[in-house]
């Protein structure tokens, strides 16, 4: 295998240096490249080792440029990153709590000032209802009195008229039993009228 | 040789080593078109992924964002499939990605070099993950390695079977994981430059041109898958290395 390669790799660089000649007599080396390629350049062990010892350069800086610039920085930006967003989330929350008993508080506030106000409600009805029932008792008191003293009045008037009909009425018998001639006994005329009246009065 | 005037097709062209100065033998140490190459890979990589986030904005502006989307990518598939563990090896991990997805991405520019078409280049990355991964697997895991070839779940009559047949495929291993690489780039250069030397002729140009457009298209998307799946693979690689037991 290695034999084969070898061999096939001599062959290819004696042909490409006879490429390079052929290309540069032709003066069309710019066209081509500066080499042509024969068989495939891949197998062409000749340029292992150069290839080989450039790619090993290449891989260790670009190893150390990664590992010590490239990705802490970018691992540190995107940490940071996420601290921002979980830094912005919870100060989110916060000030969502912070909503959340402010809107607590109104309402508290709210249900304080309605209760209160319904003490203040309750506490003047019930003053204007004891200043109410006051005047009521008053005004009932002032009517029973007034009542009271009309009916004394009505009473005296009544007594009054009673003994003005009993003397009327005695006078007028007493006139009515002289005019038709009989002798007027005082006495038996003040029973008989007492005694009609009685039931007229009553 | 081609004929001058005529159809010249020069597919493999692209992917001779020469010297930079001069016309010199290539040396082992000698300047050239690959170490170029190599290079603006390494440059392209800074670029990106140190001046691009120099800004290091808490709101990334596009390079960073773009950094930030690679070094995530390979972030969470190391984390997706060699578990927590696996985080250790990021920086090895990422440069492998770095390097692909660079060196495959470069040669997809006119003229340029492709390095992640060269065996010698993909076979040093594939036995580099292959002897790590396996230093690992046996550093952490001791003889519980070998577990790894002994598939428990399956019956006990055909488990030495399964064992040899796991064996070879573990060996296999580096020789796919770097020619699935340098076989993908070989081919879709080399179709490129065949479908281009098509344009030659007047009558099918437009047809060679649009070829080449698509192709062009097509090897963008396997350039960067390409990358993925060699460093998805190093990932499962290693993931093995870890926890060896099925």
């Amino acid at each position: 295998m290695i034999s084969l390669l070898q061999e096939a790799a001599t062959t290819a660089v004696e042909h490409s240096e006879d490429a390079v000649a052929d290309a540069a007599a032709h003066g069309d080396a710019a066209a081509h490249g500066a080499a042509e390629a024969v068989g495939l350049p891949q197998l062409d062990i000749t340029t292992f080792g150069n290839q080989i010892f450039w790619l090993v350069i290449t891989l260790a800086v670009l190893y150390w440029v990664l590992s010590k610039i490239a990705l802490p920085r970018i691992a540190a930006v995107i940490s940071d990153r996420q601290g921002a967003i979980t830094g912005d989330l919870m100060a989110a929350e916060e000030f969502k709590q912070k909503a959340k008993e402010a809107e607590a508080a109104y309402d508290k506030a709210l249900a304080d000032a309605r209760a209160e106000a319904g003490k203040i409600v309750a506490a003047n009805r019930a003053e204007i209802q004891k200043e109410l029932d006051a005047a009521i008792a008053h005004a009932d008191a002032e009517i029973a009195a007034r009542a009271a003293e009309s009916e004394k009045r009505i009473g005296e008037i009544r007594e009054s008229a009673i003994g003005d009909a009993r003397a009327v009425a005695r006078e007028v018998t007493a006139e009515l039993v002289a005019t038709f001639g009989g002798s007027v006994d005082q006495g038996a005329v003040d029973a008989a009228v007492d005694n009609r009246m009685k039931g007229a009065l009553q | 040789m081609a004929s001058e005037g005529g159809l010249e097709f020069h597919p493999m062209d692209q992917f001779v080593v020469t010297p930079l100065f001069g016309d010199g033998p290539v040396r082992w140490f000698t300047p050239t078109n690959v170490t170029l190459w190599l290079a603006l890979v390494v440059l392209a990589t800074v670029a990106l992924l140190v001046l691009g986030t120099r800004g290091r904005g808490i709101v990334p502006n596009r390079s960073q964002s773009v950094a930030e989307l690679a070094y995530g990518l390979v972030h969470k598939m190391i984390e997706d499939i060699a578990g927590k563990d696996g985080l250790k090896y990021f920086p090895h991990i990422m440069t492998l990605f770095m390097f692909i997805v660079f060196g495959n991405l470069l040669g997809l520019l006119p003229k340029s070099f492709t390095v992640t078409s060269h065996i010698a280049v993909t076979g040093v990355l594939a036995f580099a993950v292959f002897f790590t991964v396996t230093a690992i697997g046996f550093i952490k895991n001791g003889v519980h390695f070998l577990d790894l070839f002994w598939v428990r779940s399956a019956p006990l009559a055909i488990r030495p079977v399964l064992a040899v047949i796991e064996v070879i495929s573990y060996f296999v291993r580096p020789v796919s994981h770097s020619i699935r690489l340098a076989g993908n780039m070989i081919a879709g250069h080399a179709v490129i430059k065949v479908f281009a030397g098509f344009a030659a002729i007047a009558a099918v140009a437009p047809i060679s041109i649009i070829a080449v457009v698509g192709m062009f298209a097509f090897e963008l998307l396997v350039a960067f898958i390409q990358a993925y799946v060699f460093t998805i693979l190093t990932c499962v690689y290693l993931k093995d290395a870890l926890h060896p037991s099925h």
